[in-house]
């Protein structure tokens, strides 16, 4: 079977939390339960003198499983569906490293 | 309405509040089983989003089915603020507020009740409905200084070109980026919205910057503190709060002497160009350097981007209308939009019409004289409070001037008030400047009516009788706002819940059966909807639908003005008085007020104007700044989004900080002239180290409502170093939501 994934480019990112909330509420996770969390990373660009930099870089838990009952009937995983930013790609690892090439900033995850 | 084979009906409709709290517009997908709502999702159909959603749509759950809603309308036993109250039924709830707001207007005249919404919601119709039958003028955002709130940006849109317009990202479009006939703008300008924080906070979703800067647009992000978007702009300008006036007009010098004009444009369509071009000469780069703090290097090259790219296009935040001179500033800004020439053109500022021209309601004097003849709303004009002051309250937007208001409430002049009815609406937590002085002047009052879903400050310390409201899948309104015309419709009943509709329709129907001709509610959205030629069912059944290609109030034909599609008379040209785009405002003109942009430092507090005060409040204090899963005062109480913002935070410069000795999660003492509140710290880099964001309408629905605590207000609302009288001369704009000086210690 060939591994699926998520791949976040996290460039475009802005943290607006619709993966977080998308996915408590596919697995009716409470509050505390994440299969996704976002983090704020604020830091002086390196690229820009005197400019900040924020990222924000969504990383899936241990509680996500990549939303087996809905990709098993064909239906995009809910925080790819929902992310406002448009930023979040699902796939096989493959399909997705293949799409890396022209994302500056992207991270993959797999399980 | 699609079935699972599980037995859940899925619904497509329109996303509004209550719920998301937003100004609506999203297609979302309604799972329903056994009478109750188990998940939202998006619509991909739906071309406004297009499948995404917000937090705030997605929580929906959580919000409906919490254990603190209102389930059954309440009337209080205690005192005000005791936070006693008993269940009462509909009926008797309806008969307490008929019987005692007939006895005010017996006594006082009906002007004596007030109307007070939120943002937001779609109460704004209903509430002049209830307001207009009962016969009293004074709808108003109780305690919003200037009326601060896209009134502003409404009126300057009006006096310059007629309309009001947003940047054009094909909203208006079926196929969206894929129509042949839009194409994106070469530059955008988000001038001070948080924008990809959240979602809309003027009918225009902020991820569609995004959408833009994917297809190659540049952005120039305008904001005193360094948003997210800003770290991927272009270019970004950090004004000092309650300066883009001098910004607006340096572009405009800049654009003016530089001869970035579209020539063709200003001289077929526009009015008044000379003598703008004559007046700007006093506002150069230089001069603008010194006011905002923005270096002029950089102050050029903004103007150059937008001058010399085309299309290009401004987002006007809503920060911008609360400069001290907000309504002139977004004068100025819809000049730079159209002496470039992006007026009305594909990628430029579209002119943004109520999808098929439905209205929730009649907003328009032509409407209300129809429905309530000519008496009625002589009336209403004559007797709103600050019709006599200001022309635009009079003849733009019927609003009851909120600093003039609260004067009339405490000095009884020109006329008594005596109660109040709050809806979708927490004005104590939330925009209510100078909190005490609203409360004492509330708490006054003989009958206070709160309908809401939630128990709020507002309705523990002011309400006689609350109402519990229905979320947006227990009601049947309309979304007609600048895209498509959505369908919202009822699918599931929650305990005692009413819609807002129903509720002021009801009582309506009792102060004046006959200017409230309708059997019910559907009877009167079908009503509405007329001009669409459709029936609510028959609209219920797509979801929503667009005014196709060539309709006046869709978005294509581009450039309106050319074929006669925006004139009453049906000639070319703008609905205004010279039928072009009044670079000088003949309004203005006629109302006795400058015709010209101008700027004039006269913020009640600041580096300039108190240089004394600034010795001892030695940082400016900027509140607002939106949240991604917190819309203004609700939401603290749903698990899902608290945990993601969690905390009522005052954000300072690592700088700043560490002078005080503070560090993230201190909790920090924020003094001003007026009175003083506390906030947990964020340090970071994003903010100007003689500036603090304080995010805005904190309180704690966790703990104690009752008085004194009443959830925690007192402590935490920045509102109550705020004043009140300092709107813009217009009567719309102003009021120093930023802007007003501060200093901050470890508390
Ligand atoms: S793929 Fe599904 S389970 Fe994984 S983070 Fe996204 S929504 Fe959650
Ligand atoms: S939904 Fe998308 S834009 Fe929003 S926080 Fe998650 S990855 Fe980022």
């Amino acid at each position: 079977m060939t591994r699926k994934g998520l791949l976040i480019d996290y460039d475009y990112c802005s943290g607006c939390m619709s993966c977080v909330v998308a996915c408590k509420q596919e697995h009716g996770y409470p509050a505390g339960k994440w299969g996704i969390k976002v983090e704020e990373k604020v830091f002086m660009d390196p690229g820009k003198p005197d400019t900040v930099r924020i990222d924000y870089i969504p990383f899936p838990t241990e509680f996500c499983d990549l939303c087996a009952a809905r990709t098993s009937k064909g239906d995009e995983p809910s925080c790819v569906k929902h992310c406002q930013a448009w930023c979040m790609y699902y796939g096989t690892i493959q399909e997705l490293a293949l799409l890396m090439e022209d994302k500056h900033r992207s991270v993959l995850y797999s399980r | 309405m699609a079935k699972t084979e599980e037995g859940v009906e899925i619904h497509k409709m329109g996303a509004w509040s209550p719920g998301p709290g937003c100004h609506g517009g999203c297609g979302v997908e309604v799972y329903v089983k056994d009478g109750k709502v188990i998940k939202v999702e998006g619509d991909k159909d739906h071309p406004w989003y297009n499948g995404r959603l917000c937090p705030r749509c997605l929580a929906m759950t959580q919000y409906m089915y919490h254990e603190d809603r209102l389930k059954y309308p309440l009337k209080r036993v205690g005192e005000r603020g005791e936070g006693k109250w008993e269940r009462i039924s509909w009926d008797e709830a309806f008969d307490i507020c008929e019987t005692r707001m007939n006895e005010l207007k017996e006594k006082y005249g009906p002007e004596t009740m007030v109307f007070s919404q939120g943002t937001g919601r779609d109460v704004g119709g209903m509430l002049t409905l209830l307001a207009y039958s009962y016969g009293s003028p004074n709808w108003t955002m109780w305690g919003l200084s200037g009326h601060s709130c896209f009134t502003p940006q409404l009126a300057g849109g009006y006096v310059t070109q007629g309309e009001f317009t947003f940047p054009d990202a094909a909203q208006c479009l079926k196929e969206r980026y894929k129509d042949p006939e839009w194409t994106p703008p070469k530059v955008t300008v988000s001038w001070a919205s948080t924008l990809n924080r959240g979602c809309v906070d003027h009918y225009w979703s902020g991820f569609w910057f995004n959408d833009l800067m994917k297809q190659g647009t540049k952005l120039i992000v305008i904001d005193p503190r360094c948003t997210w978007e800003a770290t991927r702009a272009a270019l970004w300008l950090q004004p000092r709060p309650g300066t883009d006036g001098a910004l607006a007009l340096a572009f405009l010098n800049v654009i003016i002497n530089e001869d970035l004009v579209d020539k063709e444009f200003v001289d077929k369509w526009c009015y008044g160009f000379d003598k703008l071009a004559e007046r700007v000469q006093q506002y150069p780069p230089e001069w603008a350097e010194e006011i905002t703090w923005v270096p002029k290097e950089k102050i050029i090259k903004a103007a150059r981007m937008i001058g010399e790219n085309s299309p290009a296009s401004i987002e006007i935040g809503r920060p911008v209308e609360g400069n001290p001179d907000g309504t002139t500033v977004i004068m100025a800004i819809h000049q730079i939009i159209a002496i470039t020439g992006n007026l009305d053109i594909p990628g430029g500022n579209l002119i943004c019409r109520p999808a098929y021209q439905v209205t929730t309601y009649p907003y328009s004097t032509e409407e209300v004289i129809q429905l309530y003849g000519e008496d009625l709303h002589k009336k209403l004009s004559e007797k709103r409070i600050g019709a006599d002051k200001y022309p635009l309250v009079k003849s733009f937007r019927a609003w009851a001037q909120e600093d003039v208001l609260i004067e009339a409430m405490e000095t009884d002049k020109p006329y008594p008030i005596r109660g109040m009815w709050i809806q979708a609406n927490n004005p104590l937590a939330n925009q209510a400047q100078d909190t005490k002085r609203h409360y004492e002047a509330g708490k006054k009052l003989e009958f206070n009516v709160v309908v809401d879903t939630f128990m709020t400050p507002t309705a523990q310390l002011l309400a006689d009788i609350v109402l519990p409201a229905g979320a947006f899948p227990e009601k049947d309104s309309v979304y007609c706002i600048g895209g498509p015309l959505n369908v919202i419709k009822k699918v599931v009943q929650v305990e005692e819940c009413k819609s807002d509709w129903e509720i002021v329709f009801t009582l309506a129907k009792r102060f004046n059966p006959e200017r409230v001709p309708w059997k019910d509610v559907k009877e009167m959205l079908d009503d509405r909807m007329q001009p669409s030629g459709y029936t609510f069912d028959q609209l219920a059944e797509k979801g929503w639908d667009l005014a196709p290609k060539g309709h006046p109030c869709g978005s294509t034909p581009y450039r309106r003005y050319e074929s006669g599609l925006l004139r009453k008379d049906k000639k070319p040209g703008f609905r205004t008085p010279t039928g072009r785009v009044e670079l000088y405002c003949t309004s203005y003109e006629k109302w006795g007020l400058d015709p010209l942009p101008s700027y004039k430092e006269i913020t009640p507090e600041s580096p300039i104007t108190t240089p004394e005060i600034w010795k001892d409040y030695p940082l400016i204090m900027m509140t607002g700044r939106r949240s991604p899963v917190l819309f203004h005062s609700e939401h603290r109480q749903i698990p899902w989004l608290r945990e993601c913002d969690p905390d009522p935070l005052v954000e300072i410069n690592p700088d700043t900080a560490s002078e005080k000795g503070i560090v993230t999660g201190d909790w920090v003492l924020i003094e001003g002239t007026m009175g003083k509140f506390k906030r947990k710290a964020k340090v970071t880099p994003i903010i100007h180290p003689k500036m603090i964001m304080v995010p805005h309408a904190w309180w704690l629905p966790e703990t104690e409502g009752a008085s004194p605590n009443n959830y925690g207000i007192w402590d935490l609302n920045c509102n109550q170093t705020i004043p009140m009288g300092h709107q813009d001369k217009s009567g719309f704009g102003g009021g120093p939501i930023s802007g007003m000086l501060v200093r901050i210690s470890k508390a």
